[in-house]
């Protein structure tokens, strides 16, 4: 759901192209203390991912199919900030470079998908985590209910801009009903791929799951007295 | 990587346009679609110019049209929202082809198609004529924080063996008998999501410390010096300047 240039008239694009300029540097900052020095290669390697994931279709019903957003995904995984950052750099090099998504709706879609998606899926999946019990489970079940959240309310953000600066007479409740709709469908499909998908990462590799870092378990050092003291010489032979 | 292959997006050429200095055409196009999305949409006549502006600067820079209109396809979807919009909106009714159809709704539509395609169009001349690296550095001269260019560089250089890898990761599945038909595949389909990030960080990691091991502090070095002559800017501002001329007009016709 990329905004074309022409749908949003120039003022009210101009307005949102500052907001996501201001998001994109606060994110910026904000990635530098998630990821410190490895900022550059980490998180253009994840908006790599992002990119790369979002072609991954997977099948909805009756022959449509849907992909992944990864706004929720991103967040759990890395952080807020890289996650805020790295959709906002597949936004812009997908604006620039590949032509989706129109020049002057930059702005509008950084800030919905970005600001809002990232921002509202990770608030949703920070409230879930801390009243959850501590297991792997309830994080799964957290990032499920944050990217099923995440979607629609990216869509509701595009219908404030809509009824800031839309260019057409189509009445602002329509289209809220009509985006809002169609997104709770979408959510579904990302919910279950974000769930799947952090199961899977947390399966694996848990220390690589941001959102799972409280499991952790802090490493602590056991000292078991040995019985036989070791002779030299022991394992030359 | 290091290899020196050319973007896919790229059609190489020796053009006047493909020599502009990218920083002068990134500034070129976003002034163009701006004043582009600034006109009437009543005055049909204007958005025809507008094209066939385009059209000259595709001609010069030797784009093939298929090629133009084979990346078009990208605002698909937008056109399918375009073409619903002249039943949603209430007000007058016109009848076409026995169809009652809201005026306004079709003039949104219409407004909404020609401004999107232009911008579509101008977007796939600037990435046709330019190399995507020349792009990023064009970025970096117009003052966009460094930090994000070079995560943007990355992300455009590593895509391709990202994209790669999960090419080879379906190619595995479709091997082994796997075909996602319905709801039920998904879980195959999300440990693959899940692999991939796993690879896609680790290479993030490997690459950081290859970087460390060459004396990385935080820049890249910059190799090529692009500064633009004032002829390129002159070059590439006509774009934008053709564009007041015609938004003028189409201002004051309205």
């Amino acid at each position: 759901m990329h905004v074309p240039d022409g749908f949003i008239d120039v003022p009210t694009s101009l307005g949102a192209g500052v907001v996501a300029a201001g998001a994109i540097a606060v994110s910026l900052k904000g990635a530098r203390r998630e990821l410190d020095d490895r900022t550059a290669p980490l998180a253009g390697l994840v908006a790599a991912f992002i990119f790369a994931v979002q072609m991954l279709n997977f099948p909805v019903a009756a022959g449509t199919s849907g992909h992944l957003l990864g706004g929720a995904l991103a967040a759990v995984l890395v952080g807020p900030y890289t996650g805020a950052l790295c959709i906002a750099v597949v936004l812009l090099v997908q604006g620039l470079f590949f032509a989706d998504g129109g020049l002057t709706a930059l702005g509008v879609n950084v800030t919905d998908m970005s600001v809002v998606g990232v921002g509202v899926g990770y608030l949703v999946f920070l409230g879930l985590v801390r009243i959850l019990p501590k297991t792997r489970s309830a994080v799964v079940v957290a990032s499920a209910v944050a990217a099923f959240v995440s979607v629609p309310a990216a869509a509701a953000a595009f219908t404030g801009f809509y009824a800031i600066g839309a260019t057409s007479s189509v009445p602002v409740g329509t289209v809220l009903g009509a985006m809002v709709g169609v997104h709770l469908l979408i959510g579904l499909g990302e919910a279950a791929i974000t769930a799947a998908t952090v199961a899977s990462v947390i399966g694996v590799r848990p220390d690589l799951v941001r959102g799972a870092r409280h499991l952790q378990a802090p490493l602590d050092l056991r000292i078991t007295p040995t019985t036989r003291p070791l002779t030299p010489g022991a394992f030359d032979a | 990587m290091g290899s020196d292959h050319a973007h896919r997006l790229y059609v190489p050429g020796a053009s006047v346009v493909h020599r502009l200095g990218p920083q002068c055409k990134l500034v070129a196009t976003v002034a163009f679609v701006i004043l582009v999305v600034l006109t009437p949409a009543r005055q049909m006549w204007a958005f025809a110019l507008y094209a066939l502006v385009l059209a000259v600067v595709a001609a010069v820079a030797h784009i093939p049209a298929p090629t133009i209109a084979r990346r078009m396809l990208v605002e698909v979807p937008f056109v399918v929202f375009a073409l619903a919009m002249p039943f949603l909106t209430p007000g007058d009714r016109v009848e076409v082809a026995g169809i009652q159809l809201s005026s306004a709704g079709l003039w949104s539509a219409w407004n909404v198609l020609a401004k999107a395609t232009v911008g579509v169009v101008t977007s796939i001349l600037l990435a046709a004529t330019t190399d995507l690296r020349m792009l990023l550095l064009g970025l970096e001269r117009l003052r966009l924080p460094g930090l994000l260019v070079q995560i943007m560089t990355f992300m455009v250089r590593y895509s391709d063996v990202i994209t790669d890898e999960m090419r080879r990761m379906r190619i595995a599945r479709l091997a082994r008998g796997f075909e996602a038909r319905d709801i039920r595949s998904l879980p195959v389909l999300a440990h693959s999501a899940g692999a991939l990030f796993i690879r896609s960080y680790e290479r993030g990691e490997r690459v950081h410390l290859a970087m460390l091991s060459r004396g990385y502090t935080g820049s890249m070095p910059s190799v090529v010096d692009i500064a633009a002559p004032t002829r390129d800017w002159a070059l590439a501002l006509a774009l934008p300047a053709v564009a007041i001329v015609i938004l003028t007009a189409a201002r004051v016709s309205a």
